[in-house]
């Protein structure tokens, strides 16, 4: 499809805003004044001050000169960028990507391919624009063509029609001034020097040329313009692929009516899903109630799915967490993370037990949903000896170990996550002890297997090596303890308790 | 008269199937590697569809409990499945798993910071069929929430391992079998050094239509082994002169 932009031009954003919010400003001159380097410059100009000679830039004193009664008002950084904002999301209602027009920053870029027919084409499509804008109180200059730039530069300088035919947008923008094609202020001096007053006195010239005497950027402005080069907008509001709304006549106000209502999205919205062969990894609930506010529930799943009931299990255990005080009126279901799902032939072979059965994935899922994603974990061998780094944590159900499980040592089938310091009585050096107290109980060892020496990892901490022991005492408990150093070292020696075998 | 007998025994079958205890295949013999133990329960088959409850007080106890279950999932476990791990505090080392034969790996662990999701999620997970097993670590039990595990898994066919901290035997639950499992001493060959195999005191506290007892058993590297003469040897949680504390 041709892509189509269009270029909104608030001519006296700050102006019209201000004579929206105080009518009676309307015989009044008036001018927005910053302060910059000790003086107050003026930043916007009201059209009746501007017919006394009033610029931006100015000085306000000098201004008030030559206006008499003349307003100053205080200007605030990045209001224009908070208003276009607003009106860029006004604008969501004529095209689903809006952006703000970042150099001149006092107007909206719309990408309108397949937009302009819902009103009855390009004439309707702008004049529609323009009469909403214009009885809400904005004054606009619009241009349609093939390219934002050369959309911009039409809007702002063209003087015959908005509407440039697709591929006409070489021949429009040749009457027009170089400042047209958003260029810097210095670019524009030289090219006023060398007397190029219009565009079609320099676009023939040879590229080289060109990029020598104005850079790069002089030569992409221009590609743009014509577009054999690409511009990117970025839109204000990113539009989310599967999206479901539900308004609701009466306002819902019980879990009964949240759960239909969000039954009724998700029927919606799954077989969307599952047409495109596509499920669900994150959605977002947001519920709009009559009082302005907005009540938000997110849920995620481990394997992409759309699988209706699923997904209502995982919404109804978070229903509790929407509050509908005094009802909801406008239900809106997004999908903004989707995956391709595989789907199997369910029918002809019965699925294998495993991690990746469907069942355990719903498990999964609620009980991410429930308790959090972050409670489930699984463990990894992992290449270390360290009894504490032995095992990696993963959360991933998915992911396959890398090494193999070792079964050469012993390891207890409890540990304690810090080994406790017991007492020991060992009589021979190097020998496990005759017995040991832990807990105010004495164990007198009978069997005893070790040591097993597991040094440290001095690249990453420090201290003594263990010794492990594994001891049997006369009742048949099985200890694994350690004692950290060696047996009549320079450091003093400790005995830990460090687990039980079954 | 005879009808009656009929009918009797058919709803005590009916009652049986419910409960977790299949009837024996003709000609099929479906073991777990219990050997004797396994005779205890009603037509000598170990309910894979129960819940199961150890009586863990002692550290001792907890961590051959671990090891007596690990036997068990590696043989729930065959096929592939799945097992999930629910807990506040657990200290199973997975590590360790891989001695009785069981893929630490697909051992999912949910461990959380209340009794109450540990239960929830138990419920859920037994409500799940494409898991294995579902090992469950609290500290109480009541009669209502055991009745809640055992109508999931009855539904589902997944066995329930509940590893209960407190001792009170009197406390009701409807578990299909209560166990406690506490370590004994190994057995080595005469003078030589190092430990033996894990052996433990199997106690069948209670089973449903069944006979409770008590048994040796022995993780013999690969599988259980039983120790058929029963030595004279102190369980070790009665043990006299003990001090706790």
């Amino acid at each position: 499809m041709q892509r189509r932009f269009v270029s909104i031009w608030f001519r006296q954003l700050l102006a019209d805003w201000q004579l929206i919010r105080r009518p009676e400003l309307k015989d009044v001159p008036f001018v927005f004044a910053a302060p910059d380097h000790g003086r107050m410059i003026i930043t916007a100009v009201s059209p009746i001050a501007s017919n006394f000679g009033v610029e931006t830039g100015m000085r306000a004193a000098d201004a008030k000169a030559i206006c008499p009664g003349l307003e100053v008002l205080d200007d605030k950084p990045g209001r224009p960028k908070n208003l276009l904002k607003g009106l860029g999301e006004w604008c969501v209602r004529y095209s689903p990507i809006v952006a703000i027009d970042e150099f001149g920053m006092d107007g909206l870029m719309l990408d309108v391919s397949g937009c302009t027919h819902l009103w009855g084409g390009e004439r309707g499509y702008l004049k529609e624009i323009v009469s909403r804008l214009k009885s809400k109180g904005y004054t606009v200059r619009l241009a349609i063509a093939d390219t934002p730039g050369s959309a911009w530069a039409v809007s702002h300088y063209g003087r015959v029609t908005p509407l440039i035919p697709t591929g006409g947008q070489v021949d429009a923008l040749l009457d027009l001034v170089p400042d047209a094609l958003r260029l810097r202020e210095t670019v524009l001096g030289k090219l006023r020097k060398l007397g190029f007053y219009q565009i079609k006195s320099f676009i023939g010239m040879p590229r080289s040329v060109l990029r020598r005497r104005f850079g790069e950027d002089f030569l992409l402005r221009l590609a743009q313009a014509i577009g054999t080069e690409n511009e990117v907008l970025v839109p204000l509001q990113v539009p989310v692929a599967f999206s479901e709304r539900l308004a609701c006549l009466e306002p819902i106000k019980t879990r009964n009516g949240i759960e239909t209502a969000i039954h009724k999205l998700l029927e919606i919205l799954c077989n969307r899903l599952q047409a495109e062969g596509k499920g669900l990894r994150t959605g977002v609930l947001t519920c709009y109630r009559i009082d302005g506010k907005v009540v938000q529930v997110n849920i995620g799943t481990s394997g992409a799915t759309h699988h209706i009931s699923h997904l209502f299990k995982l919404f109804q255990l978070k229903i509790d967490q929407i509050r509908p005080a005094l009802g909801i009126e406008l239900f809106v279901l997004d999908a903004p993370k989707v995956d391709v799902v595989a789907v199997p032939q369910e029918e002809m072979w019965t699925s294998t037990p495993g991690l990746d059965d469907k069942s355990v994935i719903r498990l999964l899922d609620r009980v991410a949903g429930k308790v959090g994603f972050q409670v489930i974990h699984r463990y990894m061998p992992a290449t270390r000896y360290w009894p504490e780094r032995s095992v990696q944590r993963t959360v991933s159900v998915t992911e396959k170990a890398v090494t193999t499980w070792r079964v050469t040592q012993p390891r207890p089938t409890e540990l304690l996550k810090t080994p406790v310091p017991i007492e020991v009585m060992a009589i021979i050096p190097d020998h496990p002890p005759k017995f040991f107290i832990y807990k105010g109980m004495r164990h007198i060892v009978t069997k005893a297997d070790g040591p097993e020496r597991i040094e440290r990892e001095w690249w990453l901490d420090q201290g003594e090596h263990r010794d492990y022991y594994q001891v049997e005492d006369e009742q048949g408990g099985r200890y694994w303890l350690f004692r950290s150093g060696h047996y009549g070292g320079e450091q003093k020696y400790k005995w830990f308790i460090h687990g039980f075998f079954a | 008269m005879d009808a009656k007998r009929e009918l009797f025994q058919k709803l005590q079958q009916d009652i049986l199937l419910w409960q977790g205890f299949k009837p024996l295949a003709a000609g099929k013999a479906e073991r777990i590697g219990l050997g004797e133990i396994e005779d205890s329960f009603p037509g000598s088959v170990f309910p894979k569809k129960a819940i199961h409850e150890f009586i863990t007080v002692q550290p001792e106890q907890s961590a051959a409990s671990d090891g007596f279950i690990a036997g068990l999932l590696a043989v729930l476990m065959e096929n592939g499945a799945a097992c999930v791990w629910a807990s506040t505090s657990r200290r199973l080392f997975p590590a360790s798993l891989s001695l009785f034969n069981v893929a630490p790996e697909r051992i999912i662990f949910m461990d959380v910071k209340t009794e109450k999701d540990v239960l929830w999620i138990t419920e859920e997970a037994l409500k799940c069929e494409g898991l294995a097993a579902v090992v469950a670590e609290v500290s109480n039990l009541s009669l209502i929430e055991s009745r809640r595990l055992q109508l999931a898994v009855e539904s589902s066919g997944v066995t329930g391992f509940i590893l209960r901290k407190d001792g009170n035997k009197t406390a009701s639950t409807v578990a299909t079998a209560r166990w406690r499992i506490s370590p004994l001493p190994s057995h080595t060959e005469e003078g030589m050094p190092g430990l033996g195999f894990p052996r433990w005191q199997v106690e069948l506290l209670k089973v449903r239509n069944g006979k409770p007892g008590s048994f040796i058993l022995e993780w013999a590297g690969e599988k259980f082994k039983e120790v058929k003469k029963a030595k004279t040897q102190n369980i070790w949680s009665e043990a006299e002169g003990r001090q706790i504390g």
